[in-house]
């Protein structure tokens, strides 16, 4: 397949072809950097315009999309529903945000659709919906329910004989739900090796910090006991990420799990590693510094 | 009728109805330890590149089978119904929100169970699936009715939720009786009184309006076999030709077939209403038969709701 160099300008149009072949692109790391700022602010605006939503986890999240959506995956834009795309499995359903910002980077949503972002009769739902947004391949919102939905995705590619990808994005804080630790046991008996898990380490859950509410310790190596294979990466270093996915992307062996050290609210000042910016958004005056510090 | 004969359980329909439905290459089975008593376990032997084992991990089942179907297949997960419902919030948020048509099979339900005793005996399965927007709610009464109505889950485009039964009881149709999934199917008639039973009391149902028939009470016996949606164009005729109603299921009498009709009853008649079912309270070992008597759930339960029903008029 023909290498093909990233171009903002391609992707964020409404008539670009499929976006990436998954075969280790030319990729421009500071276009992919300036997608991941406008997507940040669109995360704060959208929170902002709301008065409600998820922007910490959010912008922790939302470096390792881009990093994705920018080279290895699968997906074309002016398709979305095509059968034999890679999925992309939110299962961290509140950091809808960073979902739709990525959509609207490249021009699957459009201004006025996250604008909507929590009002009636919004395609941006408050949290990640299948029947609402086009690009959105499930329906989130109950933490811990994403990497079975995903398996159950990756074990239907393989009976199809499709080489398609699942990728699932999980919160650190939903990997408390043991439903995660049935997912992972499962995945490795019926040897997923299509089945990619990105885990947003930010650190802080709903109500504060981790270490407070329930510290989970290694997650990378319990991953591996279960049969994973597993690489650490920080979250926000866009070079390594698009290492790391690429890595992820071509790596057949079982499935894998990338645990990506993150900051919550990471290109903020004040929301970063600040448990109250988990559920909140932003004030007049906060988005007003939000921006300025993005710009 | 003629008089019935003792077929398989409904379970054993179950698996039968997976057998004729498995040459769409979109169906897949997925099972949770229990395959061999849910019956999951004949398809499994015919097809096991179609088959998932997800061991005793019931909430992974339910979003991995949500999963295939949003990837274009028709996934059949089963385990006991009890188990079923540790995973309802997976059933609600993954599976019937989005509307995929995943089928849930829940054996063992009812106190029928019997001997494994109270923690295996659902009471409440029906109600609980019942309140979920988009759910079709079945429960069939013999093997055959069970095997029909799982092959025309197929063509279903949406979740749906079967219980099935543990132990043989008499096969109220014969093979190639005409069943439709959403549609009561009326086995007896009579224009006193009309019993609306699912599930192993609809054999029990048929015997009390034996019994009745000499008290002078006629009664129609319908096989309510899909609790939800609920055939209320059955149930208004009904209403209309008999005039009074008795539900009958192994079920809590809150919130499963009872309970919807009451539903249904209370803002559209004045039909009175008697409900045999498990009044509000658990189970515990013992043999069907034995059971079934110590909870009401027979015979001498339906003829003396009936009476209470008809001075009701």
């Amino acid at each position: 397949m023909v290498k093909q160099k990233t171009s903002l300008k391609t992707i964020n149009s409404p008539d670009a072809p499929l976006l990436h072949m998954g075969d280790g692109a030319e990729v421009d790391v500071s276009e992919l950097e300036e997608m991941a700022r406008r997507c940040r602010v669109d995360i704060v605006s959208m929170t902002h315009a709301a008065k409600s939503g998820h922007p910490g986890g959010s912008l922790s999240a939302v470096d390792c999309m881009v990093a994705l959506y920018g080279t290895c995956l699968r997906f074309d834009t002016s398709n979305p529903d095509w059968e034999d795309r890679d999925r992309f499995i939110m299962s961290k359903g509140h950091a809808s945000p960073a979902m739709y910002s990525v959509l609207h980077q490249i021009g699957v949503l459009d201004d006025n659709d996250i604008k909507g972002f929590r009002t009636l009769g919004s395609v941006c739902q408050g949290h990640v919906d299948m029947n609402w947004t086009k690009g959105v391949d499930f329906s989130a919102g109950s933490l811990g329910m994403g990497l079975s939905f995903g398996l159950g995705c990756a074990l239907s590619a393989k009976m199809d004989s499709s080489d398609r990808r699942i990728w699932v994005m999980l919160g650190d804080g939903e990997t408390q739900e043991g439903q995660i630790w049935e997912a992972a046991m499962a995945a490795n008996y019926h040897n997923a090796t299509n089945l990619k898990v990105i885990v947003d380490r930010n650190r802080i859950q709903n109500d504060d910090f981790m270490e407070v509410q329930m510290e989970i310790g290694d997650i990378g190596e319990k991953f591996r006991s279960f049969g994973w294979t597993v690489k650490e990466v920080d979250g926000h270093d866009m070079s390594s990420l698009i290492d790391v996915v690429d890595w992820a992307n071509n790596e057949d062996e079982g499935p894998v799990a990338i645990v990506a050290n993150t900051i919550k609210g990471n290109g903020v000042s004040f929301m970063e590693n600040n448990p109250s910016f988990h559920g909140k958004a932003p004030d007049d005056e906060e988005l007003r510094i939000a921006l300025e510090e993005l710009s | 009728m003629s008089a019935p004969s003792f077929g398989g359980a409904s379970r054993d329909g179950y698996g039968k109805g997976l057998l004729r439905i498995a040459e769409d290459p979109r169906v897949v089975v997925l099972e949770a330890d229990l395959g061999k008593s849910t019956k999951s376990c004949h398809f499994r032997n015919e097809y096991p590149e179609r088959t998932v084992s997800l061991g005793i991990a019931e909430q992974n089942m339910m979003l991995v089978a949500a999963g295939m179907a949003s990837s274009g297949k028709i996934p059949f997960a089963s385990t006991f119904a009890i188990f079923t419902e540790r995973a309802f919030e997976q059933v609600r948020n993954g599976i019937a929100r989005p509307g995929l048509p995943v089928h849930i099979c829940g054996s063992h339900g009812g106190i029928h169970t019997g001997t494994d005793g109270s923690s295996a005996q659902s009471i409440e399965d029906l109600a609980v699936y019942r309140t979920i927007p988009k759910m079709t709610v079945i429960h069939p009464c013999d093997d055959i009715s069970a095997e029909e109505l799982t092959a025309q889950l197929i063509d279903l485009n949406g979740p749906s939720y079967m219980r099935t039964a543990r132990n043989k009881v008499p096969r109220m149709y014969e093979d190639g009786s005409n069943l439709k999934i959403g549609s009561g199917s009326v086995l007896r008639e009579g224009g006193d009184l009309a019993i609306i039973s699912c599930g192993v009391m609809v054999g029990v149902a048929i015997s009390a309006a034996e019994t009745l028939s000499n008290e002078g009470i006629s009664s129609t016996v319908v096989d309510m076999h899909t609790i939800k949606p609920l055939d209320v164009g059955l149930i208004a005729e009904l209403s209309e030709s008999c005039g009074a109603f008795v539900t009958a299921e192994d079920h809590s009498v809150i919130g499963g077939l009872g309970g919807a009709l009451a539903e249904w009853l209370s803002t559209n008649t004045s039909t009175p209403l008697e409900m045999v079912g498990v009044t509000d309270s658990f189970g515990q070992s013992g043999s069907s038969s034995e059971l079934m008597d110590l909870m009401g759930l027979n015979e001498a339960g339906i003829c003396e709701a009936a009476r209470r029903a008809i001075s009701r008029k």
